[in-house]
């Protein structure tokens, strides 16, 4: 029997949220690790039970848990991210120079073949790999080596290296994302690194279209169509297809294109998702209304998903790391939100119910589908 | 033995009680301690300060005998209550809240 397994985090903890297939009755399994920031949880897709953590705390600095049988048990594995060589500096928000220091851990992609490999990107950002289970880290530095990270500056959230994208058609390349730095490429396994931003415009840096500077907040891919790629950038929603060397924007009709995550159909490559906020300065949905926007085209053309979601009153926001779909048979699609909900649908986002109502804050979330 | 009086969380994290107790070799100094601590409990290091012995973490405190030790020396003997067990070595983290 087919199952779904949502992988929570949040600002007090992680959740393990299970169903079947038919994904209507949900066993949620938590506070793991509670009063703790969960920045994200991740399995691996070579091996269901392996699952990594990112356990983080303004006191204690950052934990990084793995699980050996799907999050019934947990242990702590390595924590210490050292750069490569001599860090140097990146731009404080303020234009100045800022020695490079680790803060945390936003997000863990394991690999796709092996367990015991896993990829972490940090704050602030760098590119970490570890081939022994997260027991020992190092640090990807051909990426932030490659020449403009003395120019990358943070994000209100901070420096962060949020998004890891390995192409399953192609080993050696792999795609990252920054706040805000921009987006990069690698083709020779992360030895050596390109921005990947032509076609980017972001009005709040000097040279709108410079070749790094821009807030990415989001990039999602379709395992079957590896050269196109979907952004939501801090403003506008963008798409390549010819893996990131050019970009066009596909915002269209939705009624704002700011907004953090992105996310594509398991088994419609042209059937993509977003979460419109009103704007950088108010991080809510527009009206007071939560909506999901579909696009089955691909982009420019979008249409609300609203059918059990809340139409009233509703201020919360979604991260950028906090939707995700399964590969089942109608799609399930996933997000969580600041105010602590975990929506689900089961029909590729026709309608919603919340699984949970009450969480802490949720950072990330996602699913594993297990067979 | 010395005593030593975790954070409620880093209790959790190391999977012990209101108190260790560690084995000090050599001269019982705020370094010495804390490093037995993280050789006794792996999970402790960078979670108390730095990799390799590294600073304190901003939000921790070290006292003893009702003295912050927090801004003495790494190399500062531990008050002798202390070395000789009747009084705790405390790690104290930030009040939060409002």
């Amino acid at each position: 029997m087919s199952g779904v397994r949502l992988l929570v985090g949040t600002r007090k903890g992680g959740f393990v949220l299970s169903s079947d297939g038919k994904r209507k009755k949900w066993k949620v399994s938590g506070p793991h690790f509670a009063g703790w920031e969960i920045y994200h949880l991740k399995g691996s897709p070579a091996d269901p039970d392996r699952i990594y953590g990112s356990q983080s705390s303004g006191w204690f600095g950052q934990v990084t848990q793995r699980s050996n049988d799907g999050g019934e048990t947990w242990e702590a594995v390595g924590n210490e991210f050292p750069y490569d060589g001599v860090p140097g500096t990146h731009q404080w928000y303020d234009g100045t120079a800022h020695p490079w220091e680790f803060k945390r851990v936003w997000h863990l992609e394991p690999s796709l073949d092996d367990p015991d490999t896993v990829y972490a990107g940090i704050e602030d950002a760098a590119l970490f790999r570890s081939k022994d289970g997260g027991r020992s880290w190092q640090e990807v530095s051909g990426l932030r080596k490659h020449g403009s990270g003395p120019h990358w500056s943070p994000g209100a959230g901070g420096m962060c290296l949020h998004t890891i994208i390995q192409d399953a058609a192609n080993p050696k390349r792999m795609f990252v994302a920054i706040s805000a730095a921009g987006a990069f490429r690698t083709d020779d396994g992360g030895a050596t690194w390109q921005p990947i931003n032509r076609g980017l415009r972001s009005q709040h840096i000097p040279d709108p279209a410079a070749e790094v500077g821009h807030c990415v907040h989001r990039i999602a891919q379709h395992r079957a169509r590896p050269n196109t790629l979907f952004m939501q950038k801090h403003w506008d929603v963008m798409r390549s297809d010819d893996g990131g060397d050019n970009w066009r924007e596909v915002s269209g009709n939705l009624p704002t294109d700011f907004g953090f995550p992105i996310d594509v159909h398991a088994h419609e490559p042209e059937t993509i998702y977003v979460v419109p906020i009103k704007s950088d300065s108010e991080h809510f949905p527009p009206e007071g209304k939560l909506r999901v926007y579909r696009s089955r085209s691909g982009g420019d053309e979008w249409e609300p998903l609203t059918r059990g979601l809340p139409q009233t009153d509703c201020y919360v926001n979604v991260l950028r790391d906090a939707m995700t779909v399964d590969t089942l048979d109608p799609c399930g699609i996933y997000f969580g939100t600041t105010g602590g909900q975990v929506y689900g649908s089961a029909d590729g986002g026709d309608s919603w119910t919340a699984i949970v109502h009450d969480l802490p804050a949720v950072l990330s979330v996602e699913v594993q589908t297990l067979a | 033995m010395i005593r030593v009086v975790l954070p409620f969380h880093l209790r959790n994290l190391a999977r012990v009680g209101d108190e260790v107790e560690i084995e000090v070799s050599g001269p019982p100094t705020l370094q010495a301690v804390l490093d037995a601590l993280e050789a006794e409990y792996p999970v402790l290091r960078g979670t108390i300060r730095g990799h390799n012995g590294g600073r304190r973490r901003p939000f921790l405190r070290f006292f003893a005998c009702e003295q912050d030790l927090s801004h003495e020396p790494t190399d500062t003997p531990l008050p002798e209550p202390v070395v000789r067990g009747v009084e705790p070595f405390l790690i104290v983290g930030a009040t939060a809240g409002g």
